[in-house]
């Protein structure tokens, strides 16, 4: 392990913020580590979404601090983030549907020659080797983005994300509108990030993909950070106690009997 | 290939079928009459097409973003109106002329700032500064038209460059410019990703509004542009020139094919409709048609054109919709 594996990249500082008389979350403290997955779970309404907003810079916190690689941020906006090697693949997934699948994937940063001229054809050539490398099944780049799957609308955002050159990616209840074999291949590619080195967070609502893909589980309820455990030391019945606040221990025990 | 020549083909779909109705009307019209296809006519065509062209570049790049900008028919008056005074008052052609389109761009950079900073509909900003730019060349003048200007000046609207004149070289000049922006800039990516996806685009880290304030100056200088090519045509700078201009530019470019729910849209397109519609014009002129009865005739054209294009986009969603 080296020295970076230790120090986490983005560290969370009593994050907390009012929406009116609303705390959506309150003092959240939260490491993010490099090559490690990372889950959000919790109700809805727990604070999971609130929290990536902050990450992804689309709210600023009312109170704490963001420390990302040893920088302390007061808050982010979306430039912000990106800037900062922070992507983050929406869960509507923020596609332009009227666009062909280049031009996505270079929104916000498109290559140009003499300072200003679009290189589509350099472009389009990345594209073809951006999807191929994340075994995203896309024949044409040139495509419009409005005649891809589900499936592939997913990939392009993911690419999006990669190709945005961070290194913490940010995936918002990415099966929660997929097939059993679009949800495969998403969790794999979270998994094959994670092992290339990426710090990923994935909210979700799904415990049996979290505890497939995670090593680490944060659970929050009503905007407070109630858990963070060790996925390989926990159950679904212990995860779920902390989400309902019911407790299933002992069901746990007994079943493990 | 074959695939990807087929997808072309869809791209362009609106522009190849803008560009046989023209090539029709104008095969049908020349067999209608012989004085159709003269080099006079069509010269006079071309010069009177050469205003809404310039015009519906800035249109169409505002459409584009989903957005709308009726101000252009006032801001025509108005940079007619400020070269005129300028000059009036002693300035030389150059800077007046400067001064003008300046004043154009302003009131456009003016309407993508409200539009943006307080998230207002386009529709409904543009109106008001559509009545606060024509109150203010109603004022500047006291109601009472400008003219009698410099040969400088007027060779703006009527002088000569071989066979062409200066608007049909501006419009030309405009039109290249527009189609190099509108595909191969940032900004007119940017433009088609705001009518696409706004919050897309702002996620992606890009600055959404800045972009927006840009588009809409344009908008502003190209109706600045034609305010010139007017006044100095008609060697008069009146306040009420442009009455209902943007009406036409936007039926321009609905016509070209650019949608008005944003996302898509096109240069070319925009300029074959603006050729299609003065070949229309002239075409029903020629035939002696009243011309309440040409006004009637080419509000139809555009209805049916805007239908026709309708469907044919809905009809492709629905295959594509089928195909997954």
């Amino acid at each position: 392990m080296t020295d970076s594996d230790h120090k986490p990249i983005i560290r969370l500082r009593n994050i907390t913020k009012n929406y009116g008389n609303i705390r959506a979350l309150q003092n959240v403290d939260l490491d993010i580590y490099m090559s490690q997955v990372l889950a959000v779970v919790g109700d809805n309404g727990a604070g999971k979404s609130t929290l990536i907003k902050v990450l992804s810079g689309a709210i600023k916190p009312s109170q704490g601090e963001i420390e990302v690689a040893g920088k302390v941020y007061t808050g982010l906006n979306p430039a912000l983030a990106i800037s900062l090697g922070i992507s983050t693949v929406y869960q509507d997934l923020a596609l332009v549907d009227t666009r062909d699948v280049a031009a996505n994937l270079f929104l916000g940063r498109e290559l140009v020659k003499f300072g200003w001229w679009l290189d589509k054809k350099l472009m389009l050539e990345k594209s073809k080797q951006l999807l191929r490398n994340l075994n995203v099944n896309i024949v044409d780049p040139q495509r419009m983005v409005s005649q891809l799957s589900g499936g592939q609308r997913q990939g392009i955002a993911v690419a999006r994300a990669v190709n945005q050159g961070g290194k913490v990616i940010i995936f918002d209840e990415p099966t929660a509108a997929m097939g059993v074999n679009e949800s495969r291949q998403i969790l794999n590619l979270i998994k094959d990030l994670a092992e290339q080195g990426y710090a990923v967070i994935v909210v979700s609502h799904n415990l049996h993909h979290v505890l497939e893909i995670s090593q680490r589980i944060c659970v929050m309820k009503q905007g407070r950070l109630v858990a963070n455990l060790e996925t390989a030391q926990s159950s679904p019945s212990e995860i779920a106690h902390y989400i309902t606040g019911v407790n299933n221990l002992e069901d746990d025990q007994e079943i493990a009997q | 290939m074959i695939h990807r020549l087929w997808t072309k083909t869809q791209d362009y779909a609106s522009q190849v079928l803008l560009g046989l109705i023209l090539v029709a009307a104008i095969i049908y019209l020349s067999m209608v009459s012989e004085h159709f296809l003269t080099w006079f006519n069509i010269r006079n065509i071309l010069d009177q097409s050469t205003l809404l062209v310039i015009m519906g570049v800035g249109m169409t790049f505002v459409i584009c973003t989903a957005g709308i900008d009726l101000s252009v028919g006032a801001v025509v008056a108005l940079s007619g109106i400020c070269m005129a005074t300028a000059m009036h008052s002693g300035l030389a052609v150059g800077p007046a002329i400067l001064l003008g389109l300046l004043a154009g761009t302003i009131i456009g950079l003016l309407n993508g700032l409200i539009i943006s900073a307080f998230n207002i509909n386009p529709f409904i900003v543009t109106l008001g500064t559509m009545s606060v730019t024509r109150g203010i060349a109603l004022i500047m003048t006291g109601g009472i038209p400008i003219y009698g200007f410099s040969t400088a000046f007027t060779w703006w609207g009527s002088g000569h460059i071989g066979p062409i004149n200066p608007p049909m070289l501006l419009a030309l000049g405009i039109a290249l410019a527009g189609a190099v922006v509108l595909n191969y800039t940032k900004l007119g990516s940017y433009a088609l990703a705001l009518g696409g996806n706004e919050e897309a685009l702002h996620r992606s880290g890009v600055a959404t509004k800045k972009n927006k304030v840009i588009i809409y100056g344009i908008c502003g200088f190209t109706a600045a542009l034609a305010g010139l090519v007017v006044t100095a045509r008609l060697n008069t700078a009146e306040p009420l020139a442009g009455y209902m201009f943007e009406l036409d530019a936007i039926a321009a470019v609905v016509l070209g094919g650019t949608d008005m729910k944003g996302g898509r849209g096109s240069i070319s397109g925009t300029v074959i409709a603006c050729l299609l519609l003065g070949v229309l014009r002239n075409g029903l002129t020629i035939m002696s048609i009243p011309s309440y009865y040409q006004q009637l005739a080419i509000g139809l054209i555009i209805l049916i054109a805007v239908i026709i294009s309708e469907l044919r986009f809905r009809n492709t969603l629905n295959r594509l919709q089928e195909a997954n």
